[in-house]
């Protein structure tokens, strides 16, 4: 098993009535009634430092995102945070996991492949290559791209990736949305023939052919928990069935939030508000912006509109206790989120590569690498054996990290922040 | 290019389908009426036969093309257009194919774009130009709303200026309903949407400006005064690079005066055309 600390790095204070008085949270929030750049510095700095703490406490990943325009995660570079990350923990076992830049909104998306590249040799060979299709918001509202070549320029710009890291020659890609001439990328990564392939999606059917033709890793990241994420994961598993490969669990990944406490009483006192923050102001987005028409193709629009799934439940409606209870949080003592995070996520989907969201919305740094030390002396250690005796080998991990190692600094761990 | 014809239906227009672009686009045509050939390019939402159409067909002989990638069975088709250039040559093969050598052109929203696209790219195409609060400029102060963003009921309200009236019923399925029918209007509708969108995403000025200057026909511009989606403001625009163009202002019109003023705006084109 394998387990990374994820971050989406929000804006913390956002006011009260926030949802009431702003059309969303994405693309539109006002700059300068909002924010202050000084804060967001700090921000900045808090995240580096908490995936840099999960990193000492023993997490076998850090996770970082790419976001545009919103203040609900705005690491609109994410390579910059990886880089930092990868200097940081160089030394360690720990892998730089970029869930990640995104090659739509990339041109030409060779700067992905290079910054990779990069991030790949400064961090010793560590790099795990997420390569997302990014949200509508990102690609098409904020970045312009039309709606209905968002996809065929991701399928573009993976082949073109994929073939820059791997090319003994120089080549020309003559593409429908990319030409390039004279393709011979400095650097090349350092794992070869390149660093593994994380697909990150939201259970689309296309996503899931394209991952597994491709052989790489498919993550879920969902906000939902496991218990609506089951039909989608099952669905996943046909299609790796279907097509022939074999059902290592590293195939998949999946994100899910938690807050680890004392016991299940002191959880819900510490974190509730921040989860509830998170719920009803961070995910405040109107319907419509998740699909625009012609993002989907043909085929996937007529079979959503013809088989609405029962409107999933507006969170805004629900409270802490509902989120913990439907599993979309996996909250309480360590045992709790050991045993919730054993059946109901990883058994249950069959999840090899776990991501766990620990800073939660509007919840305040010392909290959240108090969340993070908890989670890693109580909870990972009990969780890092799941697969173990069925034998599968995690091709979609760095292969030097492979091996389970020593944390980056035995005994920082237990001592807290 | 071929042509396939099809029994004209109860409805009382001609259905055919056309293949262009090296057979890879489908297009169906409905033709009705008598008279000179009029071309009629359909905005964001998609064809549909209406009443205004029929007074049309009283006068001329009215073609009107699909979209490509909006024609039923043959959605995928759009993919293989990267741009406008590639839309405005299918319709010059469209053309061709119909044996329309002059039309009147008329256009309503996107469709207005693309009639004056394909009447700058071939001035001798257009006889005389209609059209109907049309997309292909912009201007910062007066942004037009991505109406491909909206909520169904806000949308509705965009367009029409009677949300609840027949015209708006027609082009919008019922919000409540769930019976395949509501379904596959609600698809068409999402996809006429992202078929059209792929060409004016995400600001619909395409470089008409460049190109504008080559129209020859003598031109109408219909705009509601009370249009929510792309202002009155507009025909401005048009006027300014248009020497041979006039402007008829529609007091209550909304976004889609013809649909529901049908007489008035029927005649007004008609007799422009006439002239």
């Amino acid at each position: 098993m394998k387990i990374s600390a994820f971050h989406l790095m929000p804006y913390r204070d956002l006011p009260a009535d926030f949802e009431q008085r702003y059309e969303s949270v994405w693309v539109t929030p006002p700059w300068w009634e909002l924010a202050d750049a000084r804060r967001v510095g700090q921000y900045y700095n808090w995240t580096l430092d908490e995936l840099t703490y999960a990193a000492k406490c023993g997490f076998d990943g850090v996770c970082t995102n790419e976001h545009h325009q919103n203040a609900y995660g705005f690491m609109p570079s994410p390579n910059l945070m990886g880089s930092v990350l990868a200097r940081a923990t160089n030394g360690s076992n720990v892998a730089i996991v970029q869930m990640g830049a995104t090659l739509p909104t990339s041109n030409p998306p060779l700067r992905v492949a290079e910054e990779y590249a990069m991030l790949d040799c400064i961090s010793g060979g560590r790099l795990v290559a997420g390569l997302p299709l990014g949200s509508p918001m990102d690609v098409n509202l904020c970045y312009g791209i039309t709606p209905m070549e968002h996809r065929e320029r991701y399928r573009e710009a993976v082949e073109l990736t994929l073939k820059a890291w791997q090319a003994r020659e120089i080549f020309s890609w003559n593409g429908r949305y990319f030409q390039l001439a004279t393709v011979n990328l400095w650097p090349r990564p350092i794992q070869q023939p390149h660093p593994p392939v994380w697909i990150p999606g939201s259970g689309s059917i296309s996503t899931f052919d394209f991952a597994v033709e491709h052989d790489v890793c498919y993550c879920f990241l969902s906000y939902s928990g496991a218990k609506s994420a089951k039909t989608m994961m099952d669905g996943y598993w046909r299609v790796v069935e279907q097509k022939g490969r074999d059902l290592n669990p590293y195939r998949a990944g999946f994100l899910q939030l938690v807050v680890v406490a004392e016991n299940d009483a002191r959880a819900e006192e510490k974190y509730a508000r921040h989860v509830e923050y998170f719920y009803h102001k961070c995910l405040h987005v109107p319907g419509m912006w998740f699909s625009p028409p012609g993002n989907q193709d043909y085929r996937s629009l007529v079979a959503t509109l013809s088989n609405p799934v029962r409107r999933a439940e507006n969170p805004k409606n629900l409270r802490y206790r509902d989120f913990v209870e439907k599993g979309f949080v996996i909250a309480g003592s360590p045992a709790t989120v050991r045993d919730r995070l054993k059946e109901e996520v990883i058994k249950s989907l069959r999840v090899g590569n776990l991501m766990v969201l620990l800073q939660i919305g509007s919840m305040p740094h010392e909290l959240a690498l108090e969340n993070i030390e908890l989670f890693g002396r109580e909870v990972l250690p009990g969780l890092r054996g799941v697969w173990e005796d069925e034998g599968w080998e995690n091709r979609w991990w760095p292969e030097r990290l492979r091996q389970r190692a020593t944390p980056m600094t035995a005994g920082v761990a237990a001592g807290g922040a | 290019m071929s042509v396939r014809a099809d029994a004209p239906p109860a409805t009382g227009y001609q259905e055919r389908t056309v293949t262009v672009w090296q057979g890879r686009v489908r297009m169906r045509v409905l033709s009705k009426g008598r008279g000179p050939a009029l071309v009629f390019f359909h905005g964001p939402w998609g064809l549909t036969w209406d009443p205004f159409l029929d007074r049309l067909a009283e006068s001329f002989t009215v073609h009107a093309p699909e979209h490509p990638g909006t024609t039923p069975d043959a959605h995928d088709d759009v993919y293989h257009l990267d741009g406008l250039w590639d839309l405005v040559l299918c319709y010059d093969e469209l053309l061709e194919a119909l044996g329309i050598r002059q039309a009147a052109f008329v256009g309503h929203s996107f469709g207005g774009m693309v009639a004056c696209e394909v009447a700058a790219a071939y001035p001798e195409r257009a006889r005389r130009l209609a059209m109907i609060a049309p997309l292909g400029f912009w201007r910062d102060p007066d942004r037009i709303v991505n109406w491909m963003m909206l909520e169904p009921g806000v949308l509705r309200a965009h367009i029409f200026r009677d949300p609840d009236g027949e015209a708006a019923r027609r082009m919008f399925p019922r919000a409540e309903a769930q019976d395949a029918a509501t379904t596959d209007a609600r698809v068409r509708l999402m996809w006429a949407m992202g078929t059209t969108g792929k060409f004016i995403w995400p600001i619909p000025d395409k470089g008409l400006k460049k190109r504008i200057h080559r129209v020859k026909a003598p031109t109408l511009l219909v705009w509601g005064r009370e249009d929510r989606l792309v202002p009155a403001v507009y025909a401005e625009e048009f006027t300014r690079r248009l020497p041979n163009a006039r402007v008829e202002l529609v007091s209550d019109g909304g976004h889609a005066p013809h649909l529901e003023q049908t007489e008035t705006i029927a005649a007004t084109i008609r007799d422009f055309l006439n002239q």
